[in-house]
């Protein structure tokens, strides 16, 4: 009697009970099911926040004032005022910085911004023309920020797409028209193309002004909020994190790298950072479904048993014809597996639909985990050769006289 | 004639609450093949006992039970097995047919345990069908079919693995007389083309088919003879 017999067999048995078969694998096919959709919607987000903080910018180091220190009070980090353009020139032009490709001083604040009837609340950055290479932006409409307009304090600005439909609406070119910001009258010359991204993410939510402009009318103060920097390329990263730290440690007279005024990180950092939080975020997700697999497994066991006993007679009448014990204990372990299989093959056509669905409607990227689609057909016929060990164990040791008597 | 089965000395005892029951307490007799004998007694005589040690379903406590020269007395489990699908076709009072399964495939189960291919199963399994009177009722499923067609299925999955000995348990139990009267008629036609019948029951009319009667009473043959005023069946197909 070949595997290819025992199997026929066993769906044979199962098509006979079709409620019942059902029913078991329900809880196998939500078992595999909420795990795809889970870790698929898991790597979904981890891959959309992970493609956010690559568009900010490639290679970016970014340097932040310390926070204050006022005998044991301690501010918020980036509070400080320890930033300065001097700083940022140093690094471009020091000898002792090999590694750094350019140099983006930047000033932000949020403010009230009106053009016309509209106002809105954003992002203001005072920047040079470094960063729009820096962190990778590129105007759709007009120019950018250039070096006459922030050595000459020009009243320029330019605008994020989502700023510019904010305040001038859709299908309006803002180009040559004028926005307050803080009582200082700015006229746009440029809008940025699209980054994408929402929440605090939104990179379309800025308005950029010469940085000169940031410092003087907007801010009132000669400090950086921060300088981003690219490396060279992403293998130099730790060493111009190095260089850039030892020359600004030098230039702010101090010696001790732990009372530096300052810390800089890599966008590595905030990747790595966010990959394992997001990470932690799926496997948790994972984990739960596990225990909803785990709830279906039992499931299995329960109908197997239950099959089991309602059988003997058949079970004894197939020992008396000359079934070994191999023979049955095979019959209903494949008879679990092919109910834990199906069940395991409808729970990823579930686990997909329900993956898709979701992350259309959470409009996030539709990610397909196929070492979790794997792993999770694996692990079906697993929990059936778990779940089927038992009662199949228990059919093969009946008696055949035992059973033959049961009524 | 040649000695098929030889029972020495055979006893089983089941311990009941501590105490040691002897269902059968030394039994010993032989039986040649081509015979057709009747093994009849009172209920708790011992004759269930002696039809499972018959059959290969159990093993004695003491004593030897040799069948076609192999000594099953002390066999494994899956030894066992095996000699029930190689020489032992059983009837059960019950008739024991798979349930929502057809005639075909139901006399086809022997087979399939014995490894048979699918082929030669299907040839043999029609063949025993249409000996048995049942060419039209192949693809039937049990319930189907009456008592006594259920009971000829049973036989034709007895008779596929041409079986050292046919044993048969109160196979007339479920049946009415006209029927069970059929069923006879078959065993008594086996018979007489050679095969080895031995069956178990309590009614003397039934028991009256047979050429040797063996009684039991308490784990003991009381009487064992041939009989003389047998009733013989023509079976007609």
């Amino acid at each position: 009697m070949d595997i290819i017999e025992l199997f026929l067999e066993s769906l044979g048995t199962l098509t006979l009970n079709k409620m019942r078969t059902g029913l078991a694998m329900l809880g196998v096919v939500i078992g595999i099911g909420s795990v795809i959709a889970l870790i698929s919607l898991g790597q979904a987000s981890q891959k959309m926040i992970e493609s956010q903080i690559q568009s900010l910018g490639s290679n970016l180091l970014t340097v932040s004032p310390g926070s204050q220190s006022n005998g044991s009070v301690r501010g918020a980090a980036g509070s400080g005022t320890s930033l300065t353009l001097a700083d940022a020139e140093a690094i471009e032009t020091s000898t002792a910085v090999t590694t750094i490709e350019s140099v983006s001083p930047e000033v932000s604040t949020r403010a009230q911004v009106i053009a016309g009837r509209n106002n809105t609340n954003t992002q203001v950055i005072g920047v040079t023309p470094a960063y729009a290479n820096v962190h990778k932006f590129t105007v759709e409409q007009g120019n950018f920020i250039t070096q006459q307009d922030v050595s000459g304090s020009r009243k320029v600005a330019v605008l994020g797409p989502q700023t510019a439909v904010d305040l001038f609406g859709e299908g309006v070119s803002p180009i040559g028209q004028s926005i307050r910001v803080n009582n200082v009258s700015l006229t746009v010359i440029g809008i940025t193309t699209s980054k994408g991204g929402s929440g605090f993410f939104n990179q379309d939510d800025t308005i950029f002004v010469p940085l000169t402009v940031a410092q003087k009318q907007l801010v009132g103060s000669t400090h950086l909020t921060s300088i981003a920097l690219e490396a060279k390329s992403a293998e130099v990263m730790t060493r111009a994190q190095d260089e850039v730290g030892y020359l600004l440690l030098e230039r702010h007279k101090l010696t001790d790298p732990t009372e530096a005024d300052f810390s800089i990180f890599s966008q590595n950092d905030i990747l790595s950072t966010a990959t394992q939080a997001t990470s932690t975020f799926t496997s948790l997700l994972g984990g739960i479904a596990a225990i909803s697999l785990l709830v279906g497994g039992i499931g299995i066991m329960n109908i197997m048993l239950v099959t089991v006993t309602e059988r003997t007679r058949e079970i004894g009448l197939r020992k008396s014809l000359g079934a070994k014990k191999k023979i049955v204990v095979a019959q209903f372990l494949i008879e679990a597996i092919v109910l834990t299989s199906i069940g395991g093959l409808i729970g990823v056509v579930v686990g997909v639909t329900a993956s898709y669905v979701i992350s259309t409607l959470l409009s996030l990227p539709f990610a397909l985990s196929f070492p979790a689609i794997g792993l999770a057909i694996g692990v079906s016929g697993i929990t059936g050769v778990v779940f089927g060990w038992y009662p199949a164990q228990k059919a093969a040791n009946l008696q055949p006289i035992e059973a033959l008597r049961y009524e | 004639m040649s000695e098929i089965i030889s029972v020495n000395e055979v006893k089983k005892i089941y311990s009941v609450g501590g105490q040691e029951i002897a269902a059968l307490d030394g039994v010993s007799f032989t039986i040649q093949k081509g015979e057709f004998v009747a093994i009849m007694g009172p209920s708790g005589s011992g004759k269930s006992t002696l039809m499972h040690l018959l059959g290969a379903l159990d093993t004695p406590s003491s004593g030897t039970y040799t069948l076609d020269n192999q000594d099953v007395s002390a066999m494994s489990d899956d030894q066992l097995a095996e000699i029930r699908n190689h020489k032992i076709g059983f009837i059960f009072q019950a008739f024991n047919l798979l349930p929502r399964t057809t005639a075909l495939k139901n006399v086809s189960l022997p087979m399939m345990y014995a490894g048979i291919p699918k082929t030669e199963r299907q040839k043999k399994a029609t063949h025993f069908l249409e000996l048995v009177g049942l060419k039209d009722r192949l693809q039937n499923t049990s319930s189907q079919l009456s008592g006594g067609q259920q009971q000829r299925v049973a036989i034709a999955r007895a008779l596929t693995m041409s079986p050292s000995i046919l044993l048969a348990d109160e196979p007339t139990g479920n049946l009415p007389t006209n029927q069970s009267f059929e069923i006879m008629s078959i065993f008594q036609q086996l018979n007489e083309e050679g095969h080895t019948v031995i069956m178990i029951t309590h009614e003397p009319d039934i028991a009256a088919h047979a050429k040797r009667v063996i009684t039991l009473r308490d784990g003991k043959i009381i009487k064992d003879q041939l009989n003389k005023k047998r009733a013989v069946r023509k079976h007609s197909k």
